[in-house]
C-alpha cells in the first residue's frame, strides 16, 4: 500500500503574526509548523504504515526552507519526502497550488492521497478537493477516522451535528482534520536519520501533464489584496442580573448597537 | 570555536521543549504535592525514545549523541525537575555503565528492554556508612556456587521501587594495595523481583518529590555469576567513572531548573506592578535579571562542553571528561540554587506559595549540589586534577 500525504510549512500564530509594510506575511519573520490538519493526515498514514506496511511518501510545495517540514515528517516515520520549489511555482493561490502538487503526484505510485483539511495560514479547504479534481479520483474530505477494508477505504465525515460514513475505492483522496488523532512526536534518533536522508526535489520540469497556464503567479486567478491580523475585541462587560432584566438589558444593547 | 547548535540539536530541542510544555508542564505541581512517580509521563516518554537516547541503535537505542541526551534532561527540568532525574538515573546510572563495561550478553539481555522505556534503571552505590566515602561500604557479595549471595542495603536510591534493573555494588574481598588491606568492590546487574531483594522505607524529600527514592534490602539475595557487571574488583573504578557521565546528567537538570525558573521569573516581573510600575522597571530588578541570566548562560556552556567531551570518550575511549562533568555539575548546581532562591525573592510572598513554581524550583534545585558527589566532591575531584 502506497499513501502520498501532503503538508504545508506554516507559520506559527502563537508567536504572533507580522507583515510586510505591503500588507502580506512576513513569512521570514515568523516561526513555523507543519499545519495542524497536515500533521493529523500524516499520523493517520504512519498508524497505516504501523498496521499494513504502508508506505508513506511526504509531498510539500514552497521555498527551500520547506524541506524542514519534510525532515519533521521523515523523523515521526514517513519514508520520504518531496520538495516541489520553483521560483515559477511562487505566488500560487490555491488553483496554481493544487495544479502544482498534483503534477508532482502524477510521477508517484499511489493508493491513498491525504491532505488536511485547510492550512491555518489561508483557510481555504480549497487544496485537497481541487487535486482529487485534477487526478481525476474521488475525495472524502473532513475525515474524523479512516479504516482500510480490502482495496476501499471507510471514513467517517464530520458533519454539523452527525458523520456520515463513506466507502470509496482506492485510489482515493482524504483530508484530514486535527481532531481525527493525536500526532506522535518525533524521535530524537529519527530527527538524526531525517538530516542523513535525502530530499527529493522537484521544479517545474518535473511536474507532469500540467500547463505553465495554471502554475505560479499567473496561473493563479485570486490573488490577496491585504492580509491583517485579528483585531482584539474589548474585555467586555459583566453585569450581574436576573433572568429577566438580563433578558430586556441584553436587548437594549443589540438595539442601541442596531443590532436588531 | 562554534557555537551554533546542529539543525538536527535545533529539532531535537524543538521536540523536547514540545513534550516537555505539552506532557510534563501540566503535571508537575501534582507530582510534587502527591509524591507520586508520574509513571504515564514516564511511559510516553518511553514511545518517544526519550529513555534510550545515547544508545546505540543495535542494542534499540536511538543512537545519539550526549549533547541531545542533555538537552533532553534541560528541557524536562525546565518544567519539573522528578521528570529530568528518571531519565537522567535511568541512562547514565544504568544503561551507560552495562553499556560501557558489560559482556555482549549482558547488553543484549538487559539494553534494548532500558533503552525502549518497557523497564527502569536505577544504580545502587549509597550506603548509610557510604556516601562521598564510598569505601566505606558495607553490602557484601559471596560466590556460592554459580550464583553470587549479596547481603546489605543501599539508600537514598533514585528510581528505587518503579525499577527493573538495578547496577549495584558490593565488596567481594580484601585485598592488599599498597601495604594495606581494602575493600574489593565489584559491580553486579540485580533484577527485581530476585528473591532475596526488596524495599525498605521510601525517602521524604524536599524535592524532586515524585522521583521513587527508596531503600534497596539485599538478604542472601542469589544472582547468577554471569551478573557481574565487568571485573572482579573493578567495581570502584566502574562507580567513579559511571558517576563521571552521571554528572553530566545531573548538571543538566540543574541547568534547566535554574533556565525554568529564570524563566517565571521574567514574566512575573513584567507583569508584577508596584508603586504603578511593573517591578521589572526597577533597576535592582534589572540587575537581578541580568546576573541570573548571564550565570545561566556560563552553566550552559559548561554542560555542553562536558556534554561535547563525553561524545568524544565515545569515540576514541580515551578522552576523560571527569574535570569537564565536575565543573559543569559544580557551577550548574551552585547557579540552580542561587537562581531560583532569587526567583523567589523576586516573585516576593506569591514566591514563597506553592501556587509558583518557584518555590518548587528552589526544593528542585537543593538536591543538584547533594547527589552524584556533593559540590565539595567536585571540587575535589577539579582539584586533585590540577594538583596531581
Amino acid at each position: 500500500m502506497k499513501v502520498v500525504v501532503c503538508v504545508k510549512q506554516v507559520p506559527d500564530t502563537k508567536g504572533g503574526v507580522k507583515f510586510n509594510p505591503d500588507g502580506t506575511l512576513d513569512r521570514a519573520a515568523m516561526l513555523t509548523i507543519m499545519n495542524p490538519d497536515d500533521k493529523a493526515g500524516l499520523e493517520a498514514a504512519l498508524r497505516l504504515k504501523d498496521k499494513y506496511g504502508a508506505e508513506v511518501t511526504v509531498v510539500t510545495m514552497g521555498l527551500p526552507k520547506a524541506e524542514e517540514v519534510l525532515r519533521e515528517a521523515l523523523a515521526m516515520g514517513a519514508d520520504k519526502g518531496i520538495l516541489v520549489t520553483d521560483r515559477v511555482l511562487g505566488g500560487a493561490d490555491t488553483w496554481a497550488t493544487s495544479q502544482t502538487i498534483a503534477g508532482a503526484i502524477r510521477n508517484l505510485e499511489y493508493d491513498l492521497i491525504i491532505t488536511g483539511r485547510q492550512a491555518i495560514d489561508g483557510d481555504t479547504a480549497q487544496v485537497g478537493p481541487q487535486i482529487s479534481e485534477h487526478l481525476g479520483i474521488p475525495v472524502i474530505s473532513y475525515a474524523q477516522n479512516i479504516e482500510i477494508e480490502g482495496d476501499s477505504v471507510i471514513v467517517e465525515r464530520q458533519y454539523d451535528d452527525r458523520y456520515h460514513v463513506l466507502k470509496a475505492k482506492m485510489p482515493c483522496l482524504i483530508t484530514a482534520l486535527a481532531e481525527l488523532n493525536e500526532p506522535r512526536y518525533m524521535t530524537p534518533g529519527g530527527i538524526f536519520d531525517a538530516y542523513k536522508a535525502e530530499i527529493t526535489t522537484w521544479g517545474r520540469a518535473d511536474l507532469k501533464d500540467v500547463d505553465d497556464s495554471n502554475l505560479g503567479l499567473k496561473g493563479s486567478p485570486t490573488q490577496i489584496a491585504r492580509a491583517s491580523d485579528k483585531v482584539r475585541k474589548g474585555q467586555g462587560e459583566k453585569v450581574t442580573l436576573d433572568p429577566s432584566e438580563s433578558v430586556a438589558y441584553i436587548i437594549d444593547k443589540l438595539k442601541t448597537r442596531h443590532v436588531i | 570555536m562554534d557555537f551554533t547548535l546542529s539543525k538536527e540539536h535545533e529539532m531535537a530541542r524543538t521536540l523536547f521543549k514540545e513534550f516537555a510544555e505539552k506532557e510534563v508542564k501540566p503535571l508537575a505541581i501534582e507530582v510534587d504535592e502527591t509524591e507520586e512517580f508520574p509513571r504515564a509521563t514516564v511511559e510516553k516518554m518511553a514511545k518517544a525514545g526519550f529513555l534510550g537516547i545515547p544508545i546505540p541503535k543495535e542494542y534499540g537505542g536511538q543512537g545519539c549523541d550526549v549533547m541531545t541526551y542533555v538537552m533532553c534532561v534541560e528541557e524536562l527540568a525546565k518544567v519539573c525537575g522528578t521528570t529530568a532525574v528518571i531519565v537522567s538515573a535511568h541512562t547514565s546510572l544504568c544503561c551507560d555503565p552495562i553499556l560501557t563495561y558489560g559482556t555482549e550478553e549482558q547488553k543484549q539481555k538487559y539494553l534494548p528492554d532500558l533503552a525502549s522505556g518497557r523497564k527502569i534503571g536505577a544504580f545502587g552505590l549509597t550506603e548509610p556508612g557510604a556516601g562521598t566515602d564510598a569505601q566505606g561500604q558495607q553490602t557484601k557479595a559471596v560466590l556460592d556456587g554459580d550464583e553470587w549471595v549479596l547481603n546489605g542495603s543501599k539508600i537514598f536510591i533514585t528510581n528505587g521501587k518503579e525499577a527493573d534493573v538495578y547496577v549495584i555494588f558490593a565488596i567481594t574481598g580484601m585485598v592488599e594495595k599498597r601495604g594495606r588491606m581494602t575493600k574489593e568492590i565489584s559491580a553486579f546487574i540485580v533484577e527485581k523481583g530476585t528473591p532475596g531483594f526488596s524495599f525498605g522505607t521510601k525517602e521524604k524529600k524536599m524535592g524532586i518529590r515524585g522521583s521513587s527514592t527508596y531503600e534497596l534490602i539485599f538478604t542472601d539475595c542469589r544472582i547468577p555469576k554471569e551478573n557481574m557487571l565487568g571485573q572482579q574488583g573493578k567495581g570502584f573504578n566502574i562507580a567513579m567513572h559511571t558517576l563521571d557521565g552521571g554528572r553530566i546528567g545531573i548538571a543538566a537538570q540543574a541547568l534547566g531548573i535554574g533556565e525554568g525558573a529564570l524563566d517565571r521569573t521574567i514574566a512575573y516581573v513584567k507583569e508584577r506592578k508596584q508603586f504603578g510600575r511593573a517591578i521589572g522597571a526597577f533597576q535592582n530588578t534589572q540587575f537581578q535579571i541580568a546576573d541570573m541570566a548571564t550565570k545561566a548562560q556560563a552553566a550552559q556552556l559548561l554542560v555542553y562542553k562536558a556534554a561535547m567531551t563525553k561524545d568524544q570518550y565515545t569515540k576514541d575511549h580515551k578522552t576523560s571528561y571527569s574535570v569537564e562533568a565536575a565543573q559543569a555539575k559544580l557551577y550548574a548546581a551552585e547557579m540552580a540554587m542561587e537562581v531560583t532562591t532569587k526567583a523567589v525573592q523576586l516573585h516576593g510572598g506569591y514566591g514563597y506559595t506553592r501556587e509558583y513554581e518557584v518555590e518548587r524550583m528552589m526544593r528542585d534545585a537543593k538536591i543538584t549540589e547533594i547527589y552524584e558527589g556533593t559540590s565539595e566532591v567536585q571540587r575535589m575531584v577539579i582539584s586533585s586534577n590540577l594538583l596531581k
